[in-house]
């Protein structure tokens, strides 16, 4: 049985209103690292459905790109993550707030 | 040595880095004859140069040497070029001669000052600057010498810094100086615009053909340049720094504010008198100006009870004389009493620092008296100056000032000469009379203070031997312009060729020898040299009979002119008129634009600026919050809108 086009797109904007939805309200960092790369999978989904509706290969190499940049940010993101909890003992968001103006 | 001379300025310059920038541990001693050394060897290159000089046909004796192009922009060229010729020859001699004696009577009189090696850094700076002065061979070199010169002047009445009348005198000196500067700028470029170049040969050349006689432009370029004149030479109006300039050592009033820096003035007007002789109206305001300062400074010397202030108003007074001679067109009998003037004039300050020293730093003379019996070389010189000052024959001071008289009498000036004639002989009187008081006072009668009579000493051979020197000098000096004796009048035959109309090209022969030669009147010289010579002798008697005979009668004559001696007393009040005309309105002004203006106007708008900025942040600020949660809804509400903004068709 095909799976009608749309609902592919229904899934990757219910998949990245998840992820605002837990960036805005979650407090620990991680899982709002965790809920932008939803963000960034959500788009990705859409990307691909995209191509294989049209018949067109340009939006799984745009994917391919944004997989690969995305692997490079998870790591810096980590990094970042770690040596915050290093130094400050928490990974609660409101915790840090040194940039207040 | 003629192609060295261009080495005589260097040499001081390189005492002054030696001393000023350079070498700490050097001793105070090795400090002291290194500066004197530079004067020195600058000296005798000086005199190799001016006998090389000597033996050159008439027409060949003038140098230049170019050390190298200083502005080239457009038709505007000016070098760093020195000349040597007749004039600045001598001056070059006056300035490192008698620069070099009181350069070794400071290693006596300053030996135990502190700042030594300050004071002879700054001595040898000044007779750089002096000699630039009156070796360059254009107007803006000239200026360069004349700023430098100042600058030293304004250092050295300065120099005891920590004392607040030193350093108010210091500035006054160069600040009524830059009104005297002002004049001169303006001149030069006066100067340039009408004739196009500023270097002297071609100046005075252009200025023949381009400049006709008596129109306005050589008018204002020779009054403005006398504005600088009065400002350098202390002549009425802006002679006033001079008489507080005395706050300096004394060997510095002897060498800048009598034998060299204060005759700039004259120089300037003798060096280019070949433009000024087309100004005959502004050469006559010289004269009367000369004569009138002349006058005023004698009677004001007349009541100065503190040594160094008798003199100093002498100096403005012999001055006069000097631009009354220059206003005269006699140019050579100013330079000539320029010369003489510098060696009495060096004495008698020299004398009065060794009296000031003997006496330890008490310099006023009603507490002296006396002081011969203690110091008979100091006495002795000092009475070999006031001679000369006083015009008595054989000495110095005689001869030239009765040339510079002589010449008002028959000048071009014609019935202003004499009335001229009348000031100066006057004023001779005067001069006779103020400087045999000042002797009487200091070297005869009582010892009118006991512990400093009992305390006098004579002062060291480091400060004897100058004066000595320069008392032989005062005496034989007047000899280079003997009168009626044209063939052995030394300095008409040495600088007549080369100044007034005649410094333009060089002269031919005997045609532009002597420019009075036509009406010298034998008979009339003898007999307005008798006139002085009874002046002299009268003023002398008279102060004599005052000072030494009978002192109480000067308390009651002080009594019964009280007046008279009141106003004379207070320097007829110049300097509060001064102040009251110049220096207090634009005090106030100041006040009131810092307030209004300043405060009021500046202050208020950039006080202003900061505040809204900060009042505007604190409205802005708590955007800022720290949160990332609120900055991601931000974020995320930007891109809601945005694409809103699309997504409803607004971007197209």
């Amino acid at each position: 049985m095909a799976v009608p086009a749309y609902l592919y797109q229904v899934l990757a904007a219910v998949l990245f209103c998840i992820g605002v939805m837990g960036v805005l309200f979650r407090r620990n960092i991680l899982v709002i690292f965790m809920c932008v790369e939803l963000m960034l999978n959500a788009a990705n989904l859409s990307l691909i459905a995209f191509a294989r509706a049209l018949g067109n290969v340009d939006g799984q190499v745009v994917v391919f790109f944004a997989l690969a940049v995305a692997a490079a940010e998870v790591s810096v993101g980590l990094a970042i993550i770690i040596d915050l909890f290093r130094k400050k003992g928490t990974v609660d968001v409101e915790q840090v707030s040194l940039l207040k103006g | 040595m003629l192609q060295l001379f261009w080495l005589i300025p260097l040499l001081p310059l390189f005492g002054f880095l030696l001393n000023g920038l350079g070498l700490k541990w050097m001793p105070r001693k090795a400090a002291g004859w290194l500066a004197c050394g530079a004067v020195g060897a600058a000296f005798a290159i000086g005199v190799g140069a001016l006998i090389e000089l000597i033996g050159l046909p008439l027409a060949d004796r003038s140098i230049t040497h170019v050390l190298f192009p200083w502005i080239m922009a457009g038709d505007f060229h000016v070098n760093v070029a020195f000349m040597w010729d007749p004039l600045s020859a001598v001056m070059t001699l006056i300035v490192t001669g008698v620069g070099f004696l009181i350069h070794v009577y400071s290693l006596g009189y300053m030996a135990h000052d502190e700042g030594f090696k300050r004071y002879f850094a700054y001595l040898n700076l000044f007779t750089f600057a002096m000699l630039v002065l009156v070796l360059a061979d254009n107007f803006l070199l000239l200026f360069v010498g004349w700023e430098g010169v100042g600058l030293c002047s304004y250092l050295l009445i300065g120099f005891w810094y920590t004392k607040k009348s030193a350093a108010d005198a210091g500035k006054k000196a160069f600040i009524v100086n830059r009104i005297g500067d002002f004049g001169v700028l303006v001149a030069m470029m006066l100067t340039f615009w009408t004739l196009g170049t500023l270097t002297f040969p071609e100046v005075f050349h252009r200025a023949q053909t381009l400049l006709s006689p008596g129109t306005a432009i050589p008018t204002a370029i020779a009054l403005l340049f006398f504005l600088g004149a009065t400002g350098k030479s202390a002549q009425i109006p802006l002679y006033v720094w001079l008489p507080d300039a005395m706050e300096g050592p004394t060997p510095v009033s002897a060498l800048i504010h009598a034998a060299t820096m204060v005759t700039a003035g004259v120089y300037l007007f003798v060096r280019a008198s070949g433009m000024f002789v087309l100004a005959p109206d502004a050469l006559a305001i010289v004269a009367v100006v000369g004569a009138v300062t002349a006058i005023f400074a004698a009677t004001i010397g007349l009541v100065q009870t503190d040594i160094k202030r008798v003199l100093a108003y002498s100096t403005v007074s012999q001055l006069g004389y000097m631009f009354l001679a220059v206003g005269a067109g006699a140019f050579v009998a100013a330079i000539f009493h320029l010369l003489t003037h510098a060696f009495f004039k060096a004495l008698l300050f020299l004398g009065s620092g060794s009296v000031i020293e003997a006496c330890h730093h008490e310099q006023d003379i009603r507490k002296m008296g006396g002081l011969g019996a203690k110091l008979p070389i100091t006495k002795t010189t000092f009475i070999i100056g006031s001679l000369a000052l006083a015009g008595v024959p054989i000495f110095a001071g005689f001869f030239s000032k009765d040339e510079i008289l002589y010449s008002v009498f028959t000048s071009q000036l014609g019935g202003l000469g004499k009335v001229l004639w009348i000031l100066g002989a006057a004023a001779a009187l005067l001069t006779a009379f103020y400087i045999t008081r000042l002797v009487a006072l200091t070297f005869y009668g009582k010892p009118r203070d006991k512990h400093i009579y009992d305390h006098a000493h004579e002062s060291p051979k480091v400060m004897t031997v100058p004066l000595v020197i320069l008392a032989i000098l005062s005496t034989v000096g007047g000899f280079l312009g003997l009168p009626l004796a044209e063939k052995a009048n030394v300095m008409h035959n040495w600088l007549g060729p080369w100044v007034g109309g005649h410094g333009a090209e060089a002269p031919s022969g005997a045609e532009g020898a002597v420019l009075h030669a036509t009406s010298h009147s034998a008979g009339l010289e003898v007999a307005l040299m008798a006139i002085s010579v009874a002046l002299a002798i009268i003023g002398i008697w008279a102060a004599w009979r005052l000072y030494i005979k009978d002192l109480p009668r000067v308390q009651e004559l002080s009594r019964k002119f009280a007046g008279a001696y009141r106003v004379l007393w207070n320097k007829y009040y110049v300097d509060e008129i001064y102040n009251a005309l110049f220096v207090r309105p634009i005090v106030d002004g100041s006040r009131v634009l810092w307030r209004a203006f300043d405060v009021g106007v500046i202050d208020w708008a950039v006080n202003g600026t900061g505040r809204v900025l900060r009042g505007t942040a604190s409205y802005l600020r708590p955007i800022q919050n720290g949160l990332a949660g609120s900055y991601a809804a931000a974020i995320l509400l930007g891109a809601i809108l945005i694409m809103g903004y699309v997504l409803l068709g607004g971007w197209r």
